[in-house]
């Protein structure tokens, strides 16, 4: 009996796959995403669906005309994943143009200009997200206070389908600044930090979400369990999240420690903003961040600094894409100069000197 | 015993329960046998039988040539019917020199060496002759001839000899099975070792997922103070050389050396019991035990298989083939190597043969790579897979050896892990081929160069010899002439 060789082993492989993993990440998602949901009502349901399916059909589109397979490609669940993220870096009543613009930017040129999934130098969720910000800057800080589905105000469906498919002029009546744009502007108005916190949504509400913000900072709570399920489950490891948050953690707690009227405290930088989804969510995108556990953490700590430097000195309240973005280019370096210990070897590459003891 | 911990690995599926409770079953001497003359790494034995000759079991077919190199025995007694190129259990499937002996159904034994009565009383020299002329190789898979290894102890200040009884290679239950039921004469096989390399300790490290092998070990080394059984974690790769080592006295053996220079020397448990063979009855190599696995085979079993066994057999011998299988491997499903044809023969290396089912393998269409990183979070030799593949892609092939290709141990755990099941080790294999190749060629073409430079001196040394005989030719006719003239 003769068999084919055509391929050296191991022969045998572990049950993983890219879809398992995307799999697994969406699901750490789904709490987040429900509540949500429940908490801005039909609109955000409909900005979610307008986003996710706007980067699935985006990517068949780029993938049908690439020529390359669409079927088996979509079944990786890279582009529900870059959709979903995106919609959770959105105001929850974005309108849908908005939303599909971004996901332009985000499939056709974050993903496939580079050359598809695992080409992309820049995380695609984020190009999207800074696209749209920068081109529509009324439409991307416009959020509303949180109505939960029932509630008195929140809107019905056709409503809804107004507001996300039409112009309705709800928004205006509802509209509120996020925590960070809320401090950020009134800093502009010289009242210092240490007042205007005050006046802020408060701890417990950054955590549960109780106020205004995008779709996805509004949970913060929800989100971390979603996180600490992907470290349990491996598909993440500590490494980035624990950079960028402790970075940003120290650096508030730190600055506000020496001038409280100009710097938000180390709390408020955690559990404001994107912060959470983007520590744990979107810096640890597997294709833009570096490959090396000490690469992660130099990349985590780059996240960190930048998105505090970005929301402490910038015109940006929210600081996370941007700083996601700029250390995305830097991925390449980092992987380059920041490579693990070989066995036997020092970190320069040479050869460990001949020493028994050595341990 | 306090271990260390090693980087990196994985957890395959073991899928020892295939086997581990399988005792060893010898196979009944098979009609023909093929014995290749190169079992073993370095140079290949040269025959000294002929087509026709009558030959006793035990009795050297093939002498080891050189150094590094190892006799072949006939594992029966029979007639030699051939010696022919014919396909070797090698996935080139490339022809190589065999012998091919018809089994005369006696088993008649030749006369062997006398058994070596006290070996603790003799030079390493005595026992490493033994070994040497009874073939012995590293049964692991490694192939080493083990007379080789038994002389580090001439250079280096060895301390330990660490007996590898880890097999960390799913599947395979072979040396399981040895130390749980050869555990006298594998102790006293490592004991004949350690002298040999004057070391003063035996180590033997087993994986815990073997708790009645390292009792067996256990107890039978109760009486031996300098022998001590320590169970390892359950990791792959923890019976790579190097690994096993860290594992067990916390030396990092750096790159480029040997863990001899460490003070460590690494044996397999197997070999310590053909050692035994040798040494105490002055039998050669000439079987081995063999795990067939997989859940292609219809009763897997561990075998007490003559070298050069037709792999048909064995199969046959367990059942046959169950099903549809995908894969046929020599060795374990991690570092093994495909069969090519089922009619090659068993050889020295030859840990086990395993007839896998789709599932088993699972394989899959290679995705791009979405750089997760695991490659590099578990590869044992601290290596970063996904650029080395990514730059032999690219054929740059000399850029991903200066990241440390050839430190790749071929473990495969990068491969395994892969979720886009990128076939790393492939590339890798594929790259440090090519590497060799063309460094056998740039030497190739500089010991050419060498050769021609140096005839050319030569030419010149005999040139300027003949013109200088000559003038001294001249100058003395001129002097005689001048002589003459003055007479
Ligand atoms: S494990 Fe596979 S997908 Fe992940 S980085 Fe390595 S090669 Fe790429
Ligand atoms: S095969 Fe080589 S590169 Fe892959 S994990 Fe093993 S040592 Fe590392």
């Amino acid at each position: 009996m003769r068999i084919a060789v055509d391929k050296s082993g191991p022969f045998t492989h572990a049950p993983t796959s890219v879809s398992r993993t995307m799999t697994l990440v969406l699901a750490a998602l789904l709490p987040a995403t429900l509540y949500d949901i429940w908490l801005f009502g039909w609109p955000a349901a409909l900005m979610f669906l307008v986003t996710v399916l706007s980067c699935v059909g985006l990517e068949a589109l780029c993938l049908y005309l690439s020529k390359r397979p669409v079927g088996p490609t979509l079944a990786d669940g890279s582009a529900v994943l870059t959709g979903w993220l995106l919609a959770m870096s959105m105001p929850p009543w974005a309108p849908w143009w908005v939303c599909f613009v971004a996901a332009v930017f985000a499939i056709c040129l974050a993903k496939h200009a580079f050359g598809g999934l695992g080409q992309n130098v820049f995380n695609p969720a984020m190009v999207g997200r800074i696209a749209v910000l920068v081109s529509f800057p009324l439409q991307m800080t416009t959020f509303v206070r949180p109505a939960p589905l029932g509630s008195a105000g929140s809107p019905g469906l056709i409503d809804s389908i107004g507001i996300i498919f039409g112009h309705s002029p709800m928004l205006d009546s509802l509209s509120a600044a996020s925590a960070l744009g809320y401090i950020k502007t009134e800093l502009s108005r010289g009242i210092p930090v240490s007042q205007s916190i005050l006046t802020a949504p408060d701890l417990t509400s950054l955590a549960l979400g109780t106020h205004a913000g995008s779709f996805g900072e509004t949970s913060a709570f929800l989100i971390l369990l979603g996180g600490l399920f992907l470290i349990a489950k491996r598909v993440i490891s500590w490494h980035i999240p624990v950079a960028v948050m402790g970075t940003l953690f120290l650096l508030g707690t730190v600055f506000s420690a020496i001038n409280p009227d100009r710097f938000t405290p180390g709390t408020f930088q955690l559990l404001s903003g994107a912060t959470i989804l983007g520590a744990f969510f979107i810096a640890t995108d597997y294709v833009t961040s570096p490959v090396s556990k000490s690469g992660q953490l130099v990349y985590g700590f780059g996240i960190g600094f930048l998105t505090w430097v970005i929301r402490t000195f910038a015109g940006y309240p929210e600081g996370m894409a941007f700083a996601v973005l700029l250390m995305n280019a830097l991925t390449p370096i980092i992987d380059h100069h920041i490579r693990p210990r070989a066995f036997g070897r020092t970190r320069k590459g040479e050869p460990l000197p001949l020493n028994r003891g050595n341990k | 015993m306090k271990l260390f911990p090693i980087k990196g690995g994985i957890h395959p599926e073991y899928r020892k329960e295939l086997t581990s409770e399988k005792p060893i079953v010898a196979l009944p001497i098979p009609s023909v046998l093929y014995l290749p003359v190169q079992q073993h790494m370095g140079a290949a034995a040269s025959t000294v039988v002929k087509v026709g000759d009558q030959v006793l079991k035990g009795q050297m077919l093939a002498r080891g040539q050189g150094v590094v190199s190892a006799p072949v025995h006939a594992p029966t007694s029979g007639t030699i019917v051939e010696i022919a190129e014919r396909t070797a259990p090698h996935p080139s499937g490339l022809p190589m020199l065999t012998i091919v002996l018809e089994a005369d159904g006696k088993d008649r034994w030749a006369e062997l060496p006398a058994p070596i009565a006290d070996p603790f009383t003799q030079t390493t020299q005595v026992i490493r002759a033994r070994v040497g002329e009874s073939g012995i190789v590293g049964l692991g898979g490694a192939t080493f001839p083990s007379a080789v290894k038994l002389g580090l102890g001439d250079k280096n200040k060895l301390e330990i000899l660490l007996l590898n009884g880890a097999e960390c290679e799913p599947y395979l239950t072979c040396d399981d099975r040895v130390m749980r039921e050869y555990a006298d004469e594998v102790i006293d096989g490592a004991r004949i070792m350690a002298h040999a390399l004057g070391a003063p300790q035996v180590v033997i490290a087993i994986e815990d997922n073997k708790p009645q092998a390292a009792e067996a070990m256990r107890k039978a080394a109760s009486a031996q103070p300098n022998v001590t059984i320590v169970g390892v974690p359950v990791q792959y790769p923890m019976g790579a050389e190097r690994h096993l080592t860290q594992a067990v006295t916390g030396r990092e053996t750096p790159a480029r050396k040997l863990t001899a220079d460490v003070g460590v020397v690494v044996h397999n448990v197997a070999t310590a019991r053909a050692i035994h063979h040798a040494v105490r009855f002055g039998r050669p190599l000439l079987s081995r035990v063999v795990t067939v696995s997989g859940h292609g085979i219809k009763e897997p079993k561990n075998i007490e298989v003559p070298l050069g066994t037709p792999i048909n057999d064995l199969i046959g011998f367990c059942g046959g083939i169950n099903g549809k299988i995908k894969r046929l491997v020599s060795g374990g499903p991690m570092m093994g190597q495909p069969i090519v044809d089922t009619a090659v023969p068993v050889v020295k290396g030859t840990s086990g043969v395993l007839a896998l089912t789709g599932d088993e393998v699972n394989e899959r269409p290679t995705q791009p790579c979405i750089r997760c990183g695991t490659c590099v979070s578990i590869c044992p030799c601290g290596l970063v897979p996904v650029e080395m593949a990514a730059l032999i892609r690219n054929e740059r092939l000399e850029d991903a050896a200066a990241i440390g290709l050839q430190d790749c141990v071929s473990c495969g755990s990068c491969s395994y892990i892969c979720p886009s099941y990128v076939p790393l080790v492939h590339y890798f294999n594929y790259a440090k081929g090519r590497l060799n190749a063309l460094d056998r060629e740039r030497r190739k073409s500089e010991q050419t160069k060498a050769l021609v430079e140096a005839r050319n001196a030569r030419l010149e040394r005999i040139a300027q010899a003949k013109r200088d005989a000559a003038a001294r030719a001249k100058a003395q006719s001129q002097n005689s002439d001048v002589n003459k003239a003055d007479a």
